[in-house]
């Protein structure tokens, strides 16, 4: 049995990986760490884990030695955080923004200085589908923020092949536990309920890891929306001069590259009522669906992805990453399709 | 129950699509990938065309 810890594991994502975890059946949970909420029940403050786990939260100080720790925190307790713990455990995957940038100028450009940068260059990428080689041997792994990994994965495969102009616009949509678990006014239901909140409008922090990802030049905004989880980025593009957007070109191309994936679905249907992707379904599964429109007459497309912010945009994709880098099949522990209706 | 016999590219997105066993003429397939609704035109050689989006009688 694999040895886990969990950091910030009363906070939403941390409640995410604590599910996935339970229900796995190669992986023991050894310490559940909440400055917070140290020794109560983690179903006191997890309900939906009730009857699963009698387990206990624990303060940081007496988390045990284990094979592979989870942090999921801020960044700038990430960054507190990880040089201090790194010992304890062979593997530890960072579910924080904290060292998902490799380029320290623009780290400090979008969060401000680091507080360790010289481990900058030690994290991998935990996006299997564009790192799944070096996964299998990576000791310290840094998850992709959600809006990134939904846009990224759609843009991979036309960047990487040169078949786009190199700015690329994206609009992200994210679901109030975007917000994570610490309640402000703005997040009292009455100011929030039926707002479409543009939370940032220019340089979201997650337009830097999608440009380190492409290689493109990249321009975010984000808007907070009308539900409790999901993302949907809608990404505007144009064809490369020689290139061709058209519909089945697309497709071919994402084939190609998401094929033989197992977490990503190509959706732009013909017919029926989710033509395009739709986070609504994908609640508590580690899909991200990818969908396009073209447009032959100009050469633009719209990429669509979506995905559950909370788990292909953070404790699934967190397992995903430890399941390759354990030698474990990807998909284990992953298998919930979502729920409809919903 | 059928058993596929048969891959054809779905004459709309060029997904493969997977053809029962016994299917007929006019009868109406659709595509997984794109969710077209396909009619086979012929039998022998298999041909799928993009059905027509109005029509009273699909022949199902």
């Amino acid at each position: 049995m694999i040895r886990a810890g969990v950091y910030g594991a009363s906070g939403y994502i941390g409640g995410e990986l604590l599910r996935l975890l339970l229900g796995h059946p190669d992986v023991e949970i050894v310490s559940a760490v909440s400055t917070t909420r140290a020794r109560r029940r983690v179903d006191s403050v997890h309900p939906n884990l009730r009857g699963s786990t009698d387990l206990c939260f624990c303060a940081p100080e007496d988390i045990g030695d284990c094979d592979v720790i989870f942090t999921a925190v801020s960044p700038s307790v990430a960054m507190e955080l990880v040089p201090q713990i790194a010992h304890r455990t062979r593997v530890l995957i960072d579910l924080s923004g904290g060292f998902r940038l490799r380029d320290r100028a623009e780290f400090t450009r979008y969060y401000g200085e680091h507080n360790c940068p010289e481990l900058l260059g030690e994290f991998v990428t935990g996006r299997p589908e564009t790192h799944r080689k070096e996964l299998t041997e990576a000791d310290r792994i840094s998850v992709p923020g959600c809006m990134a990994n939904a846009a990224t994965l759609a843009l991979h495969p036309l960047a990487a092949e040169g078949l786009i102009r190199p700015e690329v616009t994206i609009d992200g949509r994210v679901g109030s536990s975007g917000s994570g678990v610490t309640a402000d006014i703005m997040n009292l239901h009455a100011e929030r309920s039926g707002a479409m909140r543009v939370f940032k409008p220019q340089r979201h922090r997650h337009e830097a890891e999608v440009a380190q990802s492409t290689g493109l030049t990249v321009r975010m905004s984000a808007t907070g929306v009308e539900a409790v989880r999901g993302v949907q980025t809608l990404i505007r593009v144009s064809a490369a001069d020689g290139a061709r957007l058209d519909d089945r070109e697309l497709r071919r191309l994402y084939r190609d590259y998401y094929g033989g994936e197992p977490f990503v679905r190509i959706v732009a249907q013909k017919r029926g009522l989710y033509r395009l992707p739709e986070p609504k379904i994908l609640i508590g599964s580690n899909y991200c669906d990818i969908g396009f429109s073209t447009d032959p007459e100009d050469g633009t497309a719209v990429l669509v992805a979506a995905l559950d912010n909370l788990v292909k945009g953070g404790s699934g994709n967190a397992v995903q990453a430890m399941n390759i880098r354990f030698g474990l099949p990807e998909t284990l522990g992953l298998g919930f399709p979502g729920l409809h209706p919903v | 129950m059928s058993t596929a016999t048969a891959a054809i590219s779905c004459p709309e997105c060029e997904s493969d699509v997977t053809v029962a066993d016994g299917i007929r003429q006019n009868e109406i397939v659709e595509c997984a990938a794109c969710m077209s609704e396909l009619e086979v035109v012929t039998v022998e050689p298999l041909l799928l065309a993009v059905a027509p989006e109005v029509e009273e009688d699909w022949g199902e």
